[in-house]
């Protein structure tokens, strides 16, 4: 589980403009960083976000070292069916985290 | 001549008023959510999107984590933190009777887990103990601070109204000469606050996470070119002490977010 907040609206009517928001606890280590006994802390960054909405993709963003920490993303759909909204966070070395929502389209 | 002895009375009022830095009066008292940007404070107010909900989030889950030894939950000692734990974040720290010393929240937890859970105690600034920390304060959003009125702590507030007012670190301020006489101005880019400690741990976005008080604390005295004291140092649960009863009727914002 993910430690991640979703926010789908549960009940729209059909047609209508929904926000979703979502955002993920991840560090967001740049690489360029050097800890405290002078190594370069190793990088480890989101690479990819990606929402799928009845197993279709709808919304992806690839990531990049100058995004903050937790990063949080908004933006909207068309609700066309009633389904599941599933969110996929993938880091550096491929490791997925997911968060999903149901919405039900009346 | 009199235009030199002009000048010597503003210098020396200058002088004076930077000396004396007067308490804020108690209507006068502001949050540092009220110096902030609208759009930093849209980003504390809604759910959300304030970043410090995931460490209320990740506290949720470790209150319903066995740990240690005694493989005990907080849970299972405390139940419900949303009933048992409403209120509680605002009496801190309180005094414990095992040390005869004031303790704080995070001080609190960690007591807790060594005693009761057997485990061992959490790193400081760690996630977890953050994390606690954030969800067991968040339980008392939008209460009064109402620090706790036990005679035994006089004499530790006192110490940490003192050392709120001594002047440290090579640059010679004390906390109170921004933070009582000179709130409000601008301090490089930032407007300085009048050092609240309403919305602890909170999210700063300078920090890309959430912080103790005491992390902040340090912060400031490093500000001041000073050797800060370590993490749980008596004297940082000192100023803690005078902090909270100097806010004392504040609205607790945990997790807030701060610039």
């Amino acid at each position: 589980m993910a430690r991640a907040l979703i926010n789908v609206p549960k009940t729209v009517k059909r047609g209508e403009i929904v926000e979703v928001r979502a955002m993920i606890a991840h560090p967001m280590e740049t690489g360029y960083r050097v800890g405290p006994n002078g190594s370069n802390i190793p990088r480890d960054i989101i690479r990819r976000f990606a929402c799928t909405y009845g197993g279709e993709e709808v919304f992806w963003a690839d990531l990049h070292p100058a995004v903050s920490a937790n990063p949080f993303f908004a933006f909207t759909l068309v609700a066309s069916t009633s389904g599941t909204i599933k969110f996929t966070w993938t880091d550096d070395v491929g490791k997925t985290q997911t968060a999903s929502a149901e919405i039900t389209v009346s | 001549m009199r235009a030199l002895w002009g000048l010597a009375g503003i210098i020396a009022a200058l002088v004076c008023s930077m000396a004396i830095a007067v308490a804020i009066e108690e209507g006068g008292r502001r949050s540092g959510f009220d110096f902030m940007t609208p759009e930093t404070q849209a980003l504390q107010a809604d759910d959300m999107s304030n970043p410090g909900m995931l460490w209320v989030l990740q506290g949720e889950q470790l209150w319903q984590q066995a740990e240690g030894r005694a493989g005990v939950t907080c849970s299972g000692c405390h139940g419900d933190a949303s009933q048992t734990m409403r209120g509680v974040a605002t009496r801190y720290p309180a005094f414990d009777e095992a040390t005869e010393r004031p303790i704080d929240l995070a001080g609190r937890i960690n007591s807790c887990r060594t005693r009761q859970q057997q485990a061992e105690p959490l790193a400081p600034e760690s996630n977890a103990l953050l994390a606690l920390t954030t969800y067991v304060a968040h339980q008392s959003r939008g209460m009064p601070i109402t620090p706790a009125t036990d005679a035994r702590l006089a004499p530790f507030r006192d110490n940490g109204r003192r050392l709120f007012q001594s002047r440290i670190g090579q640059l010679e301020l004390s906390c109170a000469s921004c933070h009582d006489g000179n709130w409000g101005k601008r301090l490089g880019g930032s407007v300085i606050p009048q050092a609240h400690p309403t919305g602890y741990p909170l999210y700063r976005l300078e920090w890309q996470t959430v912080g103790s008080l005491q992390r902040r604390l340090r912060n400031c005295m490093i500000g001041v070119r000073a050797e800060p004291f370590a993490f749980g140092a008596a004297e940082l649960v000192d100023l803690e002490l005078h902090l909270t009863e100097r806010a004392r009727g504040m609205l607790v914002e945990t997790p807030a977010v701060r610039p």
